[in-house]
């Protein structure tokens, strides 16, 4: 099962290291890892995406707290969250398919950062599902290059 | 001793700050990056620093000590290739949970990354093998960065802190601040175990009829030995000891089963394998204990504490998880336990018929010299008073098992990294940390050439350590492996024709060496080297060549594959 896990370390250089370093030490899954400091400049909120067993998760979340530059570890899995990925998308552009693509990224509440004559850029952001399926249907279009943030996660407020 | 308020530079403020851990020993090797150290090291007169002759054998030696003693080791090599020849002495100690600060050089900070000489980036490298690493940046953060280094090697579960220094660092000058209190906000070890889960384990403890302890190296790392003995002999349960929880509980008790697991004692498997209630305690059921997972303590319902709750579900599921201190979770165990507990006669009848059905024994005459007779002798002589060290193989697996380990802290020995040329640093170690008992070395033929340099070590320090070379001219567990699993393809382990002649080997050291190949020149020999104090002694023990160590419980086995003899399966079930 998908998991996804919020982090709070020592904004310390290293930090984003030792976590990366024991996921592949230990063998377990990393999808993605996103890293960014927080309202305390001393501290970075990293938002960790994994899959496992329920054993495999608890002893992911035992490992991350044995760190000593990890301050808090949540699993947000089950917990009211709100998930976000970004995704830059350039594609190739070509009269005959311009209008349909420009009606996609309405679809998708997309913006156009950037216009030229060949090609397009543009940015979505949404749950990691939905950037999956964005890329998927403008796979037929031509993707030239795509960026993706990795997701980012925080609670629902009270 | 210098002051809060004096202006230091960084390599004052190093042995200022180790002053105030109170470091009696420093393990290291000088070198280009730590020039300043060993300038101020100079004419320092209250710690004393031991010369190593190769930065492996310092870790060793820094783990030797902190196992002997319970005080963490300090190992100070230079930047570069000394830094890297730590590593397998890191990862040792990792894997051990011992107690151990070490310290770096690193090449000015401004060079960092630059591939300058001698440089490595040993923080990085380090990173996956130490409890914690720091590079220091700034010489005004020297001083908490050592207090926190060790504060994070001797708190909760012990191990390796690595400390790196930039020469810069190290020549730079600030007003010495000692950091009274130390606080990391991402370390809050658990060390009080929750009451009502203890209550819960009282309750099952009294009303099982089958109970067994567990034993591991945290109860010796948590100075819980008396609480132990004190909760298995009022209550009659069994004790069982892996590797290194060994000298936990005394081995000459009735209620002692020796070690379990894959060289375990024939009748301390079978009690695993038959309990109602298992109880471990510091320990974390490593493979070389349970072989395979799913028929380990088959019939038990299972109670596990231990100081790091990693180790809790990791490799095997338990009923009661109880995260915390051993010695906290002991006495109050001791506390909770109800008056009433059920009779446990019959079980450890039961026990000791095993232990009658398949003692641990070897056949000796008077020609031949066997591995288990000089370990036999050896515990006989020291009268289980000493403390033991020992490299990785088979003479380890039979000093387990025919030395009778009576006070915690007596085996020294590589258990989960399981490195050989661990021994002779070790010892040496340990003989520096421990005056008033013999420190007494098994080593194979194969180890003991692997750190040979640090022979100058203990030679030039004087340190009376009694190194027992078990000489079989085998790489003798390999080909034990061999015999047993590879057709009898002695593949590179016949060290017969390539062996020095480890008598003139020591003498050239200036060791006192004896030689021995039969039970009587043994005996002899042992007598004589346990009354040799002015310096190493080294006995050249020619022991059989094949021989091999039994019961064995074959790698990701149940209790009921455990050989009792050479290709003889017992079936038990």
């Amino acid at each position: 099962m998908k998991h996804i896990i919020s982090v709070l370390v020592e904004n310390k250089f290293g930090s984003l290291n030792r976590v990366a370093a024991m996921f592949s030490a230990r063998g377990f899954n990393l999808e993605s890892i996103s890293i960014g400091e927080t309202e305390d400049t001393e501290i970075s909120r990293m938002t960790i995406v994994t899959r496992g067993e329920d054993q495999i998760i608890s002893q992911v979340l035992k490992q991350l707290n044995r760190l000593v530059d990890t301050i808090k570890v949540t699993d947000l899995t089950r917990q009211p969250h709100v998930e976000r990925e970004l995704l830059l998308m350039t594609l190739k552009l070509s009269k005959p398919v311009q209008h349909e693509i420009f009606e996609l990224i309405n679809v998708f509440k997309g913006k156009v950062v950037d216009i030229k004559q060949k090609s397009i850029t543009i940015e979505v952001i949404g749950s990691p599902d939905k950037i999956n399926t964005t890329i998927d249907i403008f796979k037929p279009y031509g993707i030239k290059e795509l960026a993706r943030s990795g997701a980012v996660a925080i609670h629902r407020g009270e | 001793m210098h002051s809060s308020g004096q202006t230091l530079n960084g390599s004052e403020i190093f042995f200022e700050c180790l002053r105030r851990e109170n470091v009696e020993y420093i393990f290291g090797y000088p070198g280009g990056s730590l020039l300043k150290v060993y300038e101020t090291l100079y004419d320092v007169e209250d710690i004393q620093h031991i010369l190593v002759r190769h930065e492996q054998g310092a870790t060793h030696m820094a783990e030797g000590y902190a196992r002997a003693t319970g005080k963490p080791g300090v190992v100070l090599v230079t930047s570069g290739p000394g830094a890297t020849n730590t590593v397998t002495g890191i990862a040792n100690a990792y894997m051990d949970s011992s107690p151990m600060v070490v310290f770096t050089g690193q090449v000015p900070s401004s060079l960092i990354g630059n591939d300058a000489f001698q440089e490595a980036d040993i923080v990085g490298i380090t990173r996956p093998i130490t409890k914690h690493n720091f590079l220091v940046k700034d010489v005004k953060e020297l001083a908490i960065t050592i207090r926190k280094a060790f504060f994070l090697a001797t708190n909760g579960r012990p191990g390796p802190v690595l400390v790196d220094m930039p020469k810069d660092i190290l020549n730079a000058s600030c007003v010495f601040q000692w950091p009274e209190t130390v606080d990391i906000r991402g370390f809050k070890p658990t060390l009080k175990c929750h009451i009502n889960q203890v209550q819960k384990a009282a309750h099952k403890i009294a009303k099982a009829k089958r109970p067994l302890l567990y034993i591991g190296g945290g109860v010796i790392s948590a100075e819980a030995s008396e609480e132990l003995r004190k909760f298995a002999i009022q209550q009659n349960i069994p004790v069982t000891m892996t590797l290194q929880g060994l000298g936990a509980f005394p081995g000459n008790h009735p209620l002692s089963l020796g070690m379990l697991g894959m060289h375990g004692t024939y009748w301390a498997n079978r009690a695993v394998n038959a309990c109602d209630l298992l109880i471990a305690v510091g320990a974390r059921f490593d493979d070389r204990v349970t072989g395979k997972v799913e028929t380990f303590a088959p019939q038990a319902y299972k109670i596990h504490n231990d100081i790091d709750p990693t180790n809790v579900d990791k490799n095997i599921k338990v009923d009661l998880p109880i995260v915390g201190d051993a010695k906290h979770f002991l006495s109050s165990l001791i506390e909770e336990m109800p008056d009433a507990f059920e009779n446990r006669e019959s079980w450890l009848a039961q026990i000791n018929q095993w232990r009658e059905e398949c003692p641990l024994t070897y056949t000796s005459d008077d020609n031949t010299l066997k591995t288990e007779f000089v370990i036999d002798e050896v515990s006989k002589q020291t009268k289980g008073n000493a403390v033991v060290v020992t490299d990785v193989g088979q003479h380890q697996m039979w000093t387990s098992q025919f030395y009778t380990f009576i006070n915690p802290r007596s085996i020294i020995t590589s258990g989960g990294l399981g490195t050989m040329g661990y021994g002779l640093p070790a010892a040496i170690g340990a003989a520096f940390g421990i005056k008033d008992r013999p420190v007494v070395l098994f080593c194979g033929d194969g180890g003991i050439m692997m750190n040979i340099q640090e022979l100058v070590t203990a030679v030039h320090g004087k340190v009376p350590i009694k190194i027992f070379l078990i000489n079989n001219s085998f790489l003798g567990m390999v080909r034990q492996w061999q015999e047993l699993f590879h057709k009898e393809k002695y593949s590179f382990t016949d060290l017969g024709d390539s062996n020095p002649d480890f008598v003139k080997v020591a003498e050239a050291f200036g060791c006192k060496a004896l030689k021995a190949d039969n039970p009587a020149t043994a005996r002899e020999a042992i007598k004589e080297a346990l009354a040799w104090n002015e310096g190493p002694v080294l006995v050249d023990f020619r022991v059989i060549k094949k021989d091999m160590v039994f019961p064995m419980v074959p790698a990701g086995g149940s209790i009921s594959d455990m050989l009792l003899e050479r290709l003889n399966p017992k079936t038990m079930v």
